[in-house]
């Protein structure tokens, strides 16, 4: 089991022949992602091959040759897709996700970083009006990885296996970091929800999943300063999750009013400290890092 | 970005929306100039993206064109929280009745908008929501058209005679948050004057930089006066930068292990004298050799830097081209490079990046295995204690 994202999940890429979507379309299939084909309307008919020499692992070489779609329907009616990763630019992000959300795909990756939030809240305003059947994550985010069974996204597969940690982030190199110092014990899913101010899936949406996962035993919640989430995901544990949470929330030297990278990182007034929200998380009992190394270590403690 | 006082007003009259007349002054000439073609009296308002002008003396009223040339003279060049004032706008003064308050912001926890709009305004609104809740309505919008406008003024209770004007402001102000991208449009205040015309005195509007691709025109609105020079110098190459007050420089991959990065060097200078981070320098996901060796020209340009910390975790980046970039910055920097370095790599090939690094031998870079350990080894070098 994992959450959201499994060995049985079928990708399309909208984007796929660009530069980052068909690098990254390599690195998912290298990875062991089922994926089945790619979306571009001016490319429609056309067949992308991904060639593999087998490199310094033990894989052999190998071949992989993709269909271009010209539609995320298309896409799906040809092979059952279920899961959409979207590498276009800013200017055709909207676009695309409601595209995916009209084709009544299940989940929607939205990698793309520097999308106008007012688009964003746009394709967000869409996926509730036409009733939600759309399970979108970011956009500005890494994407999602079940390690050992698939993985949607740009997340390095190598970092490490399968375990039993679910882990839920607004931050990219920190999902990395985290996963890396806890290499030994292994994730059952990963998700990078993104940095932006709006977002579509929330820390809360993957605390409820993790909960109901019996792959999961123990969750890491990573925040950052900006806006109120790791405030209500405080809330939301305290009330309903039972499985033992760490956290660790960026941010605690950030300057008021300065955007620190991720276009939702920023402090406004006394709103949205790093400090607020690693104290609303101490309240509702997690156990909250200093550093990522020490909330690597309190991971143990509460796996021990 | 944030806009000053008078570009939010141009803004507003580009939607509709009434303001007083106004023009802006860089002279105390200018400002006396600015009175003789509005009339008496005026208002002069340092143009500083801060609030709590008017306890800082950046308010005046003016009653005589000389009166005016005084008080922008004595507004002029003042220093507001760290804000000097290049700029004043001079507005004809408005007979005020009542004071409002309206906005449209971004709601972040419910992913859509928000209209807030109050009846006192004229204050900080942050203090209405703490002291007297029920005087702020807050209502989740995804368009404002004239009836969605009226929900408000409703909801609001503004009073009869003012609410089909204060709508129209709202569709108005609505319009403009719309087509200018913008994050944040406030009035505050939106006033009823005494011959009851409603009119925004005062406005502050926040533009996302995501959508500077479509507003061409929003380039020019950035003020590289008042900016850092670093800052402006690090913009001109792409990166992803912002001065702090520290001795630390730090450069990492990923915004949110840079911002993990600054807490763990503040933390670990606590034992060192208290150095803090100098910069937050994000040299993003799928870092390039040349883009390490811009960010490290600028960090150790910098005077107030002691020591850098470069902290990277190699996800997309490959731990060998942040080496090379490493070495090849300090080659062209030569004997200018003066900071010691500590370089703490891990992920995707770091083995080879370290290897890149030990081969180099330069002597100002130590690798050190650890976030922590490197964070506490940097801020030791800071404080001079080694």
């Amino acid at each position: 089991m994992a959450v959201f994202l499994d060995q049985h999940s079928k990708v399309v890429v909208q984007g796929m022949t660009g530069a980052e979507g068909s690098k990254h379309t390599r690195r998912m299939l290298k990875s062991g992602t089922q994926v089945v084909g790619g979306v571009n309307p001016r490319k429609a008919g056309e067949k992308v091959t991904f060639d593999f020499d087998g490199g310094s692992g033990a894989s052999a070489p190998w071949q992989a040759v993709l269909p271009v779609f010209g539609s995320v329907s298309e896409a799906m009616e040809a092979t059952g897709a279920d899961v959409t990763v979207i590498f276009v630019p800013p200017a055709h992000t909207r676009g695309a996700v409601v595209e995916a959300i009209d084709a009544g795909i299940g989940l929607a990756v939205v990698i793309t970083e520097g999308v106008p939030v007012h688009d964003t809240a746009g394709f967000w305003a869409h996926a509730v009006a036409t009733g939600n059947r759309t399970r979108i994550i970011g956009p500005n985010c890494p994407g999602i990885i079940s390690p050992g069974q698939s993985n949607a996204g740009i997340i390095p597969d190598d970092i490490c296996g399968h375990g039993p940690i679910g882990l839920v982030s607004k931050s990219g190199t920190l999902t990395y970091q985290l996963m890396y110092e806890l290499r030994d014990v292994g994730f059952s899913t990963a998700i990078g929800i993104g940095g932006d101010p709006i977002v579509g899936t929330t820390h809360i949406d993957a605390l409820a999943a993790f909960e109901d996962d019996p792959d999961t035993a123990a969750i890491v919640l990573i925040g950052e300063i900006g806006g109120d989430a790791e405030e209500r995901a405080a809330a939301y544990i305290r009330e309903h999750v039972t499985k033992p949470v760490v956290g660790y929330v960026a941010g605690f030297t950030a300057p008021e009013g300065r955007t620190m990278g991720h276009a939702g990182a920023i402090v406004s007034g006394s709103a949205g400290t790093a400090q607020a929200k690693a104290e609303a998380l101490e309240a509702a009992g997690v156990r909250v890092g200093r550093t990522p190394s020490e909330t690597a270590r309190l991971l143990r403690e509460v796996l021990a | 970005m944030d806009l000053y006082e008078h570009q939010a007003r141009d803004l507003f009259v580009a939607h509709g929306v009434p303001v007083p007349r106004g023009v802006l002054a860089t002279t105390p000439a200018g400002a006396r100039g600015a009175a003789e073609l509005l009339g008496l009296p005026v208002v002069v308002k340092a143009q500083v993206k801060t609030g709590g002008r008017g306890k800082a003396g950046g308010v005046k009223l003016a009653r005589t064109p000389p009166e005016a040339q005084a008080v922008a003279d004595s507004i002029l060049g003042l220093d507001i929280k760290g804000h000097r004032v290049r700029e004043v706008l001079v507005v004809e003064a408005s007979a005020i009745a009542e004071e409002y308050y309206v906005a449209f912001l971004l709601d972040r926890a419910n992913r859509t908008f928000l209209a807030m709009a109050s009846v006192a305004g004229g204050m900080d609104i942050e203090q209405v929501a703490a002291t007297r809740p029920d005087a702020l309505v807050r209502l989740p919008v995804t368009d404002v058209d004239l009836a969605k406008a009226h929900e408000i003024v409703t909801a609001a209770k503004f009073p009869p005679e003012v609410a089909d004007q204060v709508a129209d402001v709202l569709v108005k102000l609505w319009r403009a948050f719309v087509a200018e991208d913008a994050t944040l449009v406030e009035v505050n205040p939106l006033v009823r004057t005494e011959d009851g015309s409603v009119v925004a005195l005062d406005g502050k509007v926040t533009l996302d930089g995501n959508a500077a691709y479509r507003h061409p025109g929003h380039a020019s609105l950035a003020d590289r006066r008042a900016e850092n020079p670093l800052e402006a110098e690090a913009k001109d190459r792409g990166l992803n930068y912002v001065k702090l007050d520290g001795q630390v420089g730090v450069i990492g991959n990923g915004a949110g292990l840079v911002m993990s990065t600054l807490d763990v060097v503040a933390r670990a200078g606590e034992a060192h004298g208290g150095v803090r981070p100098a910069n937050f320098l994000d040299i993003g996901g799928g870092a390039s050799a040349t883009v390490m060796a811009d960010g490290l020209d600028v960090i150790l340009n910098d005077p107030d830097v002691r020591s850098v910390f470069v902290n990277v975790f190699g996800g997309i980046t490959a731990c060998d081209a942040v080496a090379d970039g490493i070495v090849r910055a300090l080659d062209v920097l030569g004997p200018t490079a003066t900071k010691p370095l500590v370089v703490r790599l891990d992920g995707n090939n770091v083995a080879e990046g370290r290897r890149i690094l030990a081969e180099a031998d330069h002597p100002l870079v130590t690798v050190v295995d650890t976030m922590d350990d490197a964070a506490d080894r940097a801020a030791r070098l800071a404080s001079r204690e080694v």
